[in-house]
């Protein structure tokens, strides 16, 4: 624990996130191109996980400029996220097998 | 909630993420994928609202379900063949959205933990801006993309003398604005930036023609994500990396295979100016075989077997039920119906096989370009319709043309060819099409879904 202390946290978040990359570029090219609409809908509904930034911004008790551009975000990213998932859902409903 | 439980749950909302995507690998499992997305946002939301400083709950509920109601009615109203305006559209809400932040963040910065003192700190400050600037470009670029798709403004390239200069003039000015913002913190530097990203993200969509959209929204799909993981930095959220990265390399991705199916370059989408002076095209009057629909149905019911070949004019004709219809009627005759779809067949990536779906064609007669492609040689008829550049031989045998090196369905190879399209008229690359001219082709002159109904009426 003691070595991990010295690491900066964007180091940390560097990691991550050169990680995800990686894991995003194959998972990505193992998908069917039949679904690549899909695959857009459901990243467009997942990006806008956005909104846990915008919860935050929006959640204090006392009121601000912050707050009310938080609150707003927090409105336009549910609209994504409803919208992202339920469309992805109507869209994959409709394939079929014979 | 101490922040180590709240770390682990992010991270497991990630991996729901990460299955979400795993699972479209085939739509046998692409359902149970969407119930993973659907748990890893229910996750990171819950997470987020128990952390401490979360004391407001009444504004967060009324923004989660107004906004809840208005996407979730969007969503189940819109027509298929509109879901590039769709997602072109929350792609820009996905934008606003990391502009929105990004500003409470400068503004309320002890909010997020990353200021000491009211100063934030200079890895954030840097953070933020490029948050900030991505969500803006995301934001109005999308809004232009939208405009064009739903035919609010001109699909044709907007171009003007020195736009590429001038281009680079803002993108250099917003890079600048962003050094002295990380220097010297000032919210009037930060909101020049932002207003210049917004600018920046109008120029580099309106050169780009409509020929490139499928492009482009990949293009936009791939910043938004981006966007995220820049918001994600700011506020050292594991799960917004994440999804940033992972969002961002399936846009770049995909933008990869539109440009490829399309043969472009991907800097040369970007300069954009393509498809728009409509070309010359040179009046042919070299002699074709047209036929009526009975002569089609009885060369499609004389057939051992038949590939479909669907393009954007299909859509338009709302036709598809029509061919699902006819397929069927073939299907009981014996014959064989398979459909081949070109990447760019629709105007995203993947849009045909969604507006086949849709007409309840099973996902296991339609083949992608390269699987089907060589079948074609052996195939008695290949039914073009509402296609033309996507099986115009001119492709290979033209090097001058626009659409040269763009991979083809070889249509010319079947037996017989028949092509369902209005008129003789090129397609949207404004190229004419020697098949036309073949001794085994015939053209069904019409509109696609009338043509189309008359074939099932004589089947």
């Amino acid at each position: 624990m003691e070595l991990m202390l010295d690491i900066h946290p964007l180091v940390i978040a560097v990691t991550v996130f050169v990680l995800a990359v990686f894991v995003g570029y194959y998972v990505v090219w193992s998908v069917t191109p039949a679904l690549h609409t899909p695959l857009m809908s459901v990243t467009n509904a997942i990006s806008s996980v956005i909104i846990v930034g915008a919860l935050l911004a929006a959640a204090p008790m006392e009121g601000s400029v912050a707050k009310v551009l938080g609150g707003i975000a927090v409105g336009l990213a549910a609209v994504n996220i409803f919208g992202g998932f339920t469309v992805t859902q109507r869209m994959l409903q409709m394939y079929k097998k014979k | 909630m101490t922040a180590n439980l709240a770390a682990i749950l992010y991270l497991i909302a990630g991996v729901c993420f990460i299955m979400a995507l795993r699972g479209l690998s085939s739509p046998a499992s692409a359902r149970t994928g969407n119930l993973f997305g659907i748990a890893g946002m229910v996750i990171a939301i819950g997470t987020t609202l128990a952390q401490p400083g979360v004391e407001d709950y009444l504004w967060l509920v009324i923004g989660l379900a107004a906004g809840g109601l208005i996407g979730t009615v969007i969503a189940l109203k819109i027509k298929m063949t509109a879901m590039p305006q769709l997602v072109a559209a929350f792609h820009s809400l996905v934008g606003l959205a990391a502009v929105l932040v990004a500003a409470s963040a400068l503004l309320a910065p002890e909010i997020f933990h990353i200021a000491v003192d009211g100063e934030i700190r200079l890895i954030s400050r840097i953070e933020m801006s490029v948050g900030m600037v991505i969500g803006a470009m995301t934001f109005t670029g999308s809004v232009i993309a939208f405009a064009k798709l739903q035919e609010l403004m001109t699909g044709a390239p907007l171009v003007f003398a020195g736009q590429r200069l001038f281009n680079l003039i803002v993108a250099l000015a917003i890079v600048a604005l962003a050094v002295i913002f990380c220097i010297d913190q000032s919210p009037m530097i930060f909101w020049i930036m932002t207003a210049l990203a917004l600018v920046f993200g109008v120029l580099i969509i309106i050169p780009i023609g409509g020929a490139d959209m499928p492009v482009v929204i990949s293009m936009l799909n791939s910043y938004s994500g981006w966007a995220a993981a820049g918001i994600g930095f700011t506020l050292d959220n594991t799960v917004l990396i994440i999804v940033g990265a992972l969002v961002g390399s399936s846009g770049a991705i995909l933008s990869y295979i539109m440009c490829k199916a399309m043969n472009r370059s991907f800097i040369s989408v970007i300069l954009g100016g393509f498809g728009g002076e409509a070309l010359k095209v040179e009046k042919s009057d070299k002699p074709h075989k047209a036929g009526s629909a009975e002569d089609g149905a009885f060369i499609l019911s004389n057939a051992g077997s038949v590939i479909i070949i669907p393009g954007y004019g299909l859509a338009v004709a709302q036709a598809q039920h029509a061919v699902r219809e006819m397929a069927e009627e073939l299907g009981k005759k014996g014959v064989r119906v398979r459909y081949a779809i070109h990447p760019v067949a629709g105007r995203m990536p993947g849009h045909m096989n969604v507006l086949l779906a849709e007409a309840s064609v099973p996902y296991d007669d339609v083949f992608e370009l390269d699987a089907i492609n060589s079948d074609l040689s052996s195939t008695d008829v290949a039914f073009v319709i509402g296609a033309n550049d996507v099986v115009n031989p001119v492709a290979k045998t033209d090097p001058q043309s626009p659409i040269a090196g763009m991979p083809i369905l070889d249509v010319a190879n079947a037996k017989t060819v028949l092509f369902v399209k209005r008129s003789l008229s090129p397609g949207y690359a404004g190229i004419d099409n020697p098949v036309f001219y073949n001794s085994n082709t015939m053209m069904l002159f019409g509109d696609a879904k009338k043509v189309v109904e008359a074939i099932v009426k004589t089947l």
